[in-house]
């Protein structure tokens, strides 16, 4: 099972918390802030698991699993989806365009460490 | 039924609520019981002399009889039924209010507050759902708390955090919880304006706060008829007008000046003769003034009552067909919450711009109020190579004009409520009883 998980999210305090809640749960966390450059630092170093906010500078996490599903390397990588917006229609977005999860914000990090846990489990 | 149709069933059922009988009344006012038979069951039209005795006959105001209940009212009625789920017989909403006008005016009125306040929903959920100044202070304080709680449950979760994270997520911890006060803050006065600010919230639409305004402070533009050329801005600034939203001042500024400009062009000193010896024909008074059209519509529905012409109304929309600015006379109330006639020259207009239209049009119901309509619609914007025309369309409304030579369009108010059912611009099915 891998262990590489990537957080894309540009709140800094917010980048700290997970980061911090997943290395102490054994996992490697990379991060990334900005949207538009996002899928590149996907391509460099590809990830076991992606942490995905929704609302980003330059780019939304929407159009970025969307390039991340079009690309056939990515097309099975586990990505769960972080918003503040829990509407239906964001959640049934998501899930329609390949999102595994989709986790409302605020969320409790017992959680964020349960879910990332059972992606990983089902993606190896 | 014209309400003068329905003169001799008022006057039959005035006599049995008083219990009398018909040949008293008859040799009261001078007919035959037969005759008066005839007149009740609305088989003979009267007036003049006849109706003034057979009134004094009943004990009541001759008007009463004639013009049975106020337009206004019966529409409200009607629009109330529409809202029933059940359907209620409103080709009775006239006899009713004619008879209990007091409880008429009352569903009435409370019509009219449904409606404000379906439309102050509709309004609010436009405004939760699109506002992204809303979005984005919701955004900013779900991130805060977000943080907050995920911060305070590594440190209240683990105790083996080094001394070096815990000072880290403390500060962590104290940002965001000022960021969140900040936040709140905002999204609270967002929310909830000042105290003072509550007048305006009356309002659904700037647009109403402006004819609000106009309708209470009558002088204002008394005050600009002799001085056209003062800054409408100082001339605000002396009025009770603290009240008035942001949105709502703007637009009345707006209001003024445009009002200022047509004063200029059209003083009243020299338009009221022009426009009483051009028997308000406002092409006639376009030429004289070398004004353009919209200018004179609004002119003339400027005039004040005391002019003597026809009491006249005036409607003026964007491209999308939104009342911009609205002056109500009898028989003519549009609803700016729902979606009116097409069939209205205000309509018809904005599909031949540039193009005067004037037509006959003629409500239902209500007893077949009929007004004269002249409009056109002319670009608010200069011409230019490289965007379309933005289009204003601008309506005049005489009430009760000489019957002419041409059929009137056959208009209502909203299909809702419209009673017409063979209507080619009927876009929904009415809620109230239809006829042919």
């Amino acid at each position: 099972m891998g262990r590489r998980v990537l957080l894309i999210e540009d709140e800094p305090n917010i980048i700290e918390a997970i980061s911090f809640i997943l290395s102490r749960d054994g996992w490697t966390v990379h991060t990334h802030e900005d949207g538009t450059t996002a899928m590149d630092k996907v391509r460099a170093t590809p990830p076991d698991l992606i942490i995905l906010d929704v609302m980003l500078p330059g780019r939304s996490g929407f159009d970025i699993l969307r390039d991340i599903r079009a690309e056939p390397d990515f097309a099975r990588l586990p990505v769960m989806m972080l918003t503040a917006r829990g509407q239906a229609k964001d959640r049934d977005l998501a899930l329609r365009l390949g999102a595994n999860h989709f986790m409302t914000k605020p969320f409790s990090n017992q959680d964020v460490k349960d879910y990332v846990r059972k992606l990983m489990e089902e993606a190896s | 039924m014209a309400t003068h149709a329905m003169t001799g069933s008022r006057i039959r059922e005035r006599r049995l609520d008083q219990g009398i009988r018909q040949a008293d009344v008859a040799a009261a006012a001078g007919i035959s019981a037969s005759y008066l038979n005839l007149i009740e069951h609305n088989k003979r039209r009267i007036g003049g002399k006849l109706l003034q005795s057979l009134a004094r006959a009943l004990d009541v105001d001759p008007a009463s009889l004639s013009q049975g209940a106020e337009p206004a009212i019966v529409d409200g009625m009607r629009a109330a039924a529409a809202r029933n789920a059940h359907p209620i017989d409103t080709d009775r909403a006239e006899d009713l209010a004619t008879r209990f006008p007091g409880w008429a005016g009352l569903i009435a009125a409370q019509e009219s507050r449904v409606d404000a306040l379906e439309a102050e929903v509709r309004a609010l959920r436009d405004r939760m759902t699109h506002d992204p100044a809303l979005a984005g202070a919701l955004h900013n304080v779900i991130t805060a708390v977000t943080s907050i709680r995920a911060t305070a449950g590594i440190l209240a979760s683990d105790d083996t955090i080094d001394a070096d994270w815990q000072r880290r997520f403390h500060i962590n911890i104290n940002d965001d919880s000022r960021r969140l006060a900040v936040e709140s803050e905002a999204l609270v006065a967002y929310l909830d304006p000042p105290a003072q600010d509550t007048t305006s919230r009356d309002y659904l639409v700037g647009f109403e706060e402006v004819e609000a305004f106009l309708t209470r402070e009558t002088k204002l533009l008394d005050w600009i008829e002799a001085h056209p050329t003062a800054n409408p801005e100082t001339l605000l600034n002396q009025y009770d007008a603290p009240h008035l939203s942001r949105e709502g001042r703007t637009l009345l500024l707006a209001h003024m000046a445009r009002f200022a400009a047509d004063v200029c062009l059209m003083p009243k000193a020299t338009f009221t003769p022009a426009a009483f010896g051009a028997q308000g024909d406002p092409a006639v008074l376009a030429a004289h003034f070398d004004a353009d059209l919209p200018a004179v519509l609004r002119r003339l529905a400027s005039l004040p009552p005391d002019v003597n012409l026809a009491p006249m109304g005036l409607a003026i929309a964007d491209q999308t067909g939104a009342l911009t600015y609205l002056k109500t006379i009898p028989g003519f109330t549009p609803s700016r919450y729902t979606a009116g006639c097409p069939l209205w020259p205000l309509f018809t207009a904005l599909s031949q711009p540039m193009r005067p239209v004037k037509s006959e049009v003629v409500l239902p119901g209500q007893a077949g109020a009929r007004f004269m309509c002249y409009a056109i619609a002319v670009p608010k914007t200069p011409a230019d190579f490289s965007s379309a025309p933005v289009l204003e369309t601008t309506m005049l409304v005489v009430s009760d004009p000489a019957p002419g030579p041409v059929e009137p369009i056959k208009a209502g108010v909203s299909c809702r409520v419209c009673p017409r059912a063979q209507c080619a611009a009927r876009r929904e099915p009415s809620a109230i009883n239809t006829f042919s």
